[in-house]
Parts: C-alpha cells; sequence; structure tokens
C-alpha cells in the first residue's frame, strides 16, 4: 500500500507517465487507485507527431499494468519521509 | 458497489466517462472509438457502435465493429474525446476500408523489406 499512498500525495502535481508501448504523456495527476492505474488530466503526448490519434484526447485513465516509469516532479519526494515509511512498512505496522 | 460510483471526490472510476465517446488504446497497438456502456474493476469495456479506427501515414478509416467487450487485461489507456475538436488532425485524410488495408500492407511489407535487408547485412557488422 506504500506506493499507493505515496501515489495519493502526489495528486493534482505534473506528473509523465511512460507506457509499455514507448508512448508517454504528461499531464496532472488527477487520482490514483489500489491497482495503481492512473487518470492523468489535461494531458499532453510527448511525441505528438508519432500519437496523432492523442491530439483531440484532454483526459485519460491509464491501466496500472501497463505503466513502465512515472517521473515525478522535482519535489515531488521527500526521500525522508518515503524512507521512514518504507522501513515502518517493512517492519509490518 | 463502490468501484462504480459516481465521482464526488478524485477516484480512477470510469463512472464519469459511462456514455461518452472514448477512445480505447489496446496492447498490440488497435485503436477503438465508441461509447463505453459498461465497465468493471479490471478494466473490462463495454463498448457500442464500437470502430477500429486505423491510421497509416496520413490515411485514416474507421471500420464498424458494432457491440465490442473488451477484456480488461488487453487496455491500456481510456481517453475522453474531446467532442468540441475535430478527432484527429486537419492534414489528415479519411479512405476507405480497401484503401487503408492497401496502406497497411504496403507499410508492413516496407517494414519487412527493411528487416531482411538488415538481416542480410549483418555479416557486414555495421554499427
Amino acid at each position: 500500500m506504500l506506493f499507493f499512498s505515496y501515489f495519493k500525495e502526489l495528486v493534482g502535481k505534473e506528473v509523465t507517465v511512460e507506457l509499455k508501448n514507448d508512448l508517454a504523456i504528461t499531464g496532472v495527476l488527477h487520482s490514483v487507485d489500489q491497482y495503481l492505474n492512473i487518470k492523468l488530466e489535461n494531458i499532453k503526448v510527448v511525441d505528438e507527431i508519432k500519437y496523432p490519434h492523442m491530439m483531440s484526447v484532454k483526459n485519460c485513465f491509464i491501466r496500472g499494468s501497463v505503466v513502465r516509469y512515472v517521473q515525478l516532479p522535482v519535489d515531488g519526494v521527500d526521500v525522508e519521509i518515503l524512507h521512514d515509511a518504507t522501513r515502518r512498512e517493512a517492519r509490518g505496522n | 458497489m463502490s468501484w462504480a460510483a459516481p465521482d464526488s471526490f478524485h477516484t480512477t472510476s470510469l463512472a464519469d466517462n459511462l456514455d461518452k465517446k472514448l477512445l480505447v488504446i489496446l496492447r498490440d497497438g488497435r485503436k477503438l472509438v465508441g461509447t463505453l456502456r459498461s465497465f468493471d474493476q479490471f478494466a473490462n469495456l463495454v463498448l457500442e457502435k464500437a470502430v477500429e479506427r486505423i491510421i497509416v501515414g496520413d490515411l485514416y478509416c474507421d471500420l464498424p465493429l458494432g457491440l465490442y467487450i473488451i477484456r480488461g487485461e488487453n487496455v491500456v489507456l481510456v481517453g475522453e474525446l474531446d467532442q468540441t475538436k475535430k478527432d484527429l488532425p486537419a492534414h489528415m485524410v479519411l479512405v476507405s476500408a480497401a484503401e487503408i488495408k492497401r496502406a497497411q500492407k504496403a507499410e508492413k511489407d516496407a517494414t519487412e523489406l527493411k528487416g531482411t535487408m538488415r538481416k542480410r547485412m549483418e555479416f557486414l557488422d555495421l554499427d
């Protein structure tokens, strides 16, 4: 549940999601669920020329299972907190 | 069923997309456009008046499919199509099914040719 909680903290921030089919989309994180499915708003496809069919898509739902990377804003990670949370989770509480 | 609950707060539920015209990208690269009538927690989808949108270069075509149930594991992305805008850039040309099939085949043949050429040249140890 750690990463679910972590992604919930990132709601409202701009992230870039890279999918396993190499499609990379930048957008504002609208929501995330337990499967790490992601909804993005106001999206922009990184390689727009290659994906003309995405032109009129503004908001989208991405299935968690097809995500390769999520690129976070620079201020998105508080390593200290994440570190602590990881230890706490490993200890089982 | 909570996963189908309307979006009062931020959830990833597809409930807001019900009855809307959507673009669904599948794992094999196919693109389907249709009206979302139902879904579940696996992202299994029911699309009404589904069409497959085939794009080859600047040519495109919508092949009618009918009512489709898509198994969730094949879904990559579900995009809301902005109804106020055209789906595709203005320079793209709508062609017939026969024509897009021809273009698709030509593209496939070209890729294959490139592949065989590369294979044959491998002994040269390029790069």
